[in-house]
């Protein structure tokens, strides 16, 4: 099986110049690998590194050491070294994430924000599968041209999930997508998970709530807090 | 994406008189992106923009344009007719002050449709038809066509200014500080405005800001500038979310959250 998504020796530090050049290290010898269709849940205590080591890989943190590899339109991308244009690249055809928290430009209405990530599609056809989407996580019609600013927090993250779903990128990086979900809506949102994974979506994700993470995950990767010496 | 730079910078320096504005500034742009220039009043990150459109020569150092021809072009270096050619069709300029760009003195539609009469167009009912297709993409109300800006808004005086630059289909636009001088709940509708006509038309745009949160909703790629160097450069949320330098680390540690 090859894999979507690797990474070898993986490793990330914070270096706080504002804290007298306090250097905090996350990150050490991390080697994921999630191949087409598979889901892998990253779990450890809190603070041990998940989200950091799930923003690294979206390159939205910058690793420090090793190499994240990404199988991007039939080529190898190493994220923690590619060049910023690459990245925008691959974020926009092959690397999904769906956020713990929205940030939209305010007074957006919801069905654009989702429609806007679309990939490859004419906007009308976008909008369809937006309103699908929207309306299948329960967000009421009447919501649609309504900015999510005012949205309730179970709300905002269905939101961030019809978002993270409209593109079907290849790869899927969720960072707690059930959070603040009510027993029903997390049910649709697996229900979604697993159908990603049938359309051959690699995933990586952080899920709090065990009883979905059996649900979904296939392998899990322990997140180990690095010790200070 | 095209591998070419639409722009590019080598050496950039300037000083006023003692003053260094610029030291040793290196930038690349390509088609379609946008990059935010940010940092703090006198960080030289509108004297970069205006070196970078040629409205400032430097002490040192060059800036590449690659014209429609794919040929490059050293802008300091072209005559000063080519370069006001470029200026009103190639490039576009977005003040933060958009008096400063529109002839008060003329209606609305009047100021749209200059730029198209000083490329040539002549057919008065087509430029009428442009400058109202144009006064509608950023929501000004057709029936103003024939209003003079002055009767306008802050807002939409922006949006004027942002109709008049667009028009001629620039495939670069320098932007200084565009939601600069307005109130808050005209920012946001002005924001969704620039990225969703920045899009669509495939405009390649360098923006000076000194809020982080606009340069991470418009762009792509951002420069951290700090008393006239780039202290930080790279992708834009990457660069917000785990600045790597000092100087990008307070910054961004120093902003309000509402």
């Amino acid at each position: 099986m090859t894999a979507m998504l690797r990474t070898t020796d993986l490793g990330k530090s914070f270096l706080l110049h504002l804290q007298g050049g306090l250097r905090i290290p996350v990150l050490d010898h991390v080697d994921i690998s999630v191949a087409a269709g598979e889901c892998v849940a990253l779990v450890g205590a809190s603070g041990a590194g998940k989200s950091t080591l799930l923003r690294s890989l979206y390159g939205n943190y910058r690793a420090d050491a090793g190499a994240i590899l990404i199988q991007h339109a039939g080529q190898l991308i190493d994220i923690a070294h590619a060049s910023p244009r690459d990245i925008v690249k691959v974020r926009a055809d092959t690397l999904g994430y769906v956020s713990q928290f929205l940030r939209v430009v305010p007074r957006v209405a919801a069905i654009d924000i989702v429609a806007e990530a679309a990939r490859d599609m004419p906007p009308e056809a976008a909008r369809d599968r937006a309103r699908a989407l929207l309306l299948r996580l329960n967000i009421p019609t009447r919501l649609h041209a309504l900015p999510p600013a005012t949205f309730s927090g179970g709300e905002q993250q269905r939101i961030n999930l019809a978002r993270g779903f409209m593109g079907s990128h290849p790869i899927l990086l969720l960072d707690e997508p059930t959070a603040s979900l009510d027993n029903a809506n997390r049910d649709i949102v697996v229900d979604m998970i697993r159908e990603a994974k049938q359309c051959r979506t690699a995933i990586v994700g952080i899920f709090h709530d065990v009883a979905v993470r059996d649900a979904v995950a296939d392998r899990l990767y322990q997140v180990t807090p690095i010790q200070d010496s | 994406m095209p591998d070419e730079t639409l722009l590019s910078a080598r050496g950039l320096s300037l000083r006023f008189g003692a003053i260094p504005a610029l030291i040793d500034v290196d930038a690349d742009l390509w088609p379609g992106e946008v990059l935010a220039i940010a940092g703090e009043s006198g960080s030289g990150k509108s004297t970069l923009l205006n070196v970078l459109s040629g409205r400032l020569t430097p002490d040192d150092g060059v800036v590449w344009y690659r014209d429609t021809q794919a040929k490059l072009q050293d802008v300091h270096a072209m005559p000063q007719p080519a370069l006001r050619a470029l200026h009103r069709s190639d490039w576009g300029f977005v003040q933060q002050n958009p008096r400063e760009n529109l002839r008060m003195g003329v209606s609305a539609g009047g100021n749209v449709g200059e730029r198209l009469m000083a490329q040539g167009s002549r057919h008065y009912g087509r430029i009428r038809d442009q400058a109202a297709d144009w006064l509608t993409q950023v929501e000004i109300d057709v029936a103003r066509i024939d209003d003079l800006p002055r009767t306008f808004s802050g807002g939409m005086l922006q949006r004027l200014q942002i109709a008049r630059t667009l028009v001629t289909h620039p495939r670069l636009v320098f932007m200084d500080e565009p939601t600069g001088g307005l109130d808050v709940s005209v920012q946001a509708r002005l924001l969704d405005l620039i990225r969703g006509l920045v899009r669509r038309l495939d405009i390649a745009v360098v923006l000076v800001t000194h809020d982080l949160a606009v340069a991470r909703l418009l762009a792509h790629r951002i420069m951290v500038m700090q008393r006239g160097r780039v202290v930080e450069s790279g992708l834009t949320d990457q660069v917000l979310d785990d600045p790597q330098h000092a100087y990008t680390q307070l910054l961004v540690s120093s902003v309000l959250q509402a």
